[in-house]
């Protein structure tokens, strides 16, 4: 059972049905076998969340699920959520904001501040934080992400900044 | 780094489980949320030949209250814990500590019994059993094994779980209406790892503790129930009582030194947990300084 296996899932909305190693993790099935590479790999060890998406609704590192696991679910990435305008507002913001650089931790960013929205509309700005705490940014120093985030929440609630 | 190439199996049963582990033994592991096993495989730390993937055994999923008893099925997830309103009536500490265990993402998919059997020092919720005086509920082929936490937990990643057994359930004694609790750790950053931790259950009736059972974390091969707090049972505390109860604290832990803290700072703050608790759960913030000047 080394050998691939079969697994049917749902990937931003369309049925894919593959053959999988054991071996292989959920980041890289997205981005070897579909080429969805806006899921990013950064530490491989659950630490960095570049590798942030969703499966049945709820995030996850994707680097710390096994393919064979994903048999049965829903998989949403970012090129899901951007395609669907889901986050739209939210993209802007962080352009806006200047809240990526080089943009490696953006895509896990941007869902992990979605994730966060969805639960808790009107979060305050340690709430944001501590929601994007597994969620590592080398280069912007934090501020403008929350501040992005923050703008969001304000735009959405109705109150623009 | 990618993990090792291995074997997966899928069993349909918590039966078909065991057949497995008895049948591979120390060279299966079990995969439940993935989130401690994942790691260290793709970190090539472990490289097992057979995985069993559990996340299929709806019957190890779920928590149930009967009478005084809160049972908490293996595959029930830290975010399950954490929205649970019978852990909150029941079991707060635990409501908590898990809102300390990593990240969102991680705790959508880290389970309670991966956590336990996994037996990191450094964790959480392996500390809330003892202080909860949890059962931990192990199956094998041919019997089932109830172990109180306090046995369960041997060293490092080690605990008393056989290599063809599988935890499938903790059970909590639900808390007294008139108990207390007390959490807090020291992190470098929230949701790393604690560098020392410290949740303890308590009954308090008329200013002195009837029942106290803090369990540190991190400050060893495993957690531990604080033995000094036995001394400050059933008698009035006294700024001197509490200091002999930390100094026979500093005697009985051997904490250890790592690149995050030395076995001096740990020590240091286990006796700052200690003192802490004591006043939070008395009420008594004169309690929280050492008498010595800020």
């Amino acid at each position: 059972m080394t050998a691939p296996l079969p697994i049917s899932l749902d990937v931003n909305g369309e049925r894919i049905d593959a053959h999988v190693l054991p071996r292989l993790n959920l980041a890289d099935f997205l981005r070897e076998h579909l080429h969805l590479t806006g899921t990013h790999v950064g530490c491989e060890h659950g630490v960095c969340g570049a590798c942030t998406i969703r499966v049945n609704g709820e995030i996850v590192r994707a680097c710390l699920m096994l393919a064979v696991q994903a048999d049965g679910s829903a998989v949403e990435t970012i090129e899901g959520l951007s395609d669907s305008g889901e986050i739209t507002d939210l993209q802007a913001a962080f352009r806006d904001r200047n809240a990526l650089q080089c943009g490696y931790c953006t895509p896990g960013m941007l869902i992990a501040a979605q994730d966060l929205l969805k639960q808790n509309p009107e979060p305050s700005r340690d709430r944001i934080r501590e929601h994007l705490s597994g969620n590592y940014c080398r280069c912007t120093g934090y501020q403008a992400i929350v501040d992005a985030v923050e703008a969001t929440v304000r735009s959405r609630t109705g109150r623009a900044a | 780094m990618k993990a090792s190439a291995f074997t997966y199996a899928r069993p349909t049963s918590v039966a078909d489980a065991l057949g497995l582990l008895a049948a591979h033994g120390d060279n299966a592991k079990v995969l439940s949320g993935g989130q401690s096993l994942v790691p260290a495989m793709n970190l090539r730390l472990i490289s097992p030949d057979l995985i069993v993937d559990i996340g299929g055994l709806a019957e190890l999923r779920g928590i149930i209250v009967t009478g005084d008893v809160i049972r908490i099925g293996a595959l029930t997830r830290h975010v399950d814990v954490l929205n649970s309103p019978e852990i909150a009536a029941y079991a707060p500490l635990l409501t908590e500590a898990v809102a300390h265990v990593a990240h969102p993402a991680i705790r959508n998919r880290g389970t309670i019994g991966g956590s336990l059997s996994h037996a990191d020092p450094a964790a959480e919720l392996p500390a809330c059993m003892l202080a909860l005086d949890a059962t931990i509920v192990a199956r094998g082929r041919n019997c089932e094994r109830r172990i109180v936490a306090a046995d369960f937990f041997r060293g490092i990643f080690q605990t008393a779980l056989s290599a063809d057994e599988l935890l499938v359930a903790v059970e909590l004694p639900r808390a007294q209406e008139r108990s207390t609790y007390f959490f807090h750790e020291f992190t470098r950053r929230h949701g790393d790892y604690a560098l020392a931790g410290l949740a303890a259950q308590a009954l308090v009736e008329d200013g002195i503790f009837v029942d106290l059972r803090p369990a540190l974390f991190a400050v060893g091969d495993c957690p531990v129930l604080a033995k000094a707090a036995n001394t400050l049972v059933g008698v009035p505390i006294t700024p001197k009582r509490l200091s002999e109860a930390l100094a026979a604290l500093a005697e009985e832990l051997d904490p250890h030194t790592d690149q995050q803290a030395t076995a001096a700072m740990r020590g240091h703050f286990a006796g700052l947990l200690l003192r802490r608790c004591v006043s939070a759960l008395l009420g008594r913030p004169e309690l929280s300084s050492n008498g010595r000047a800020a």
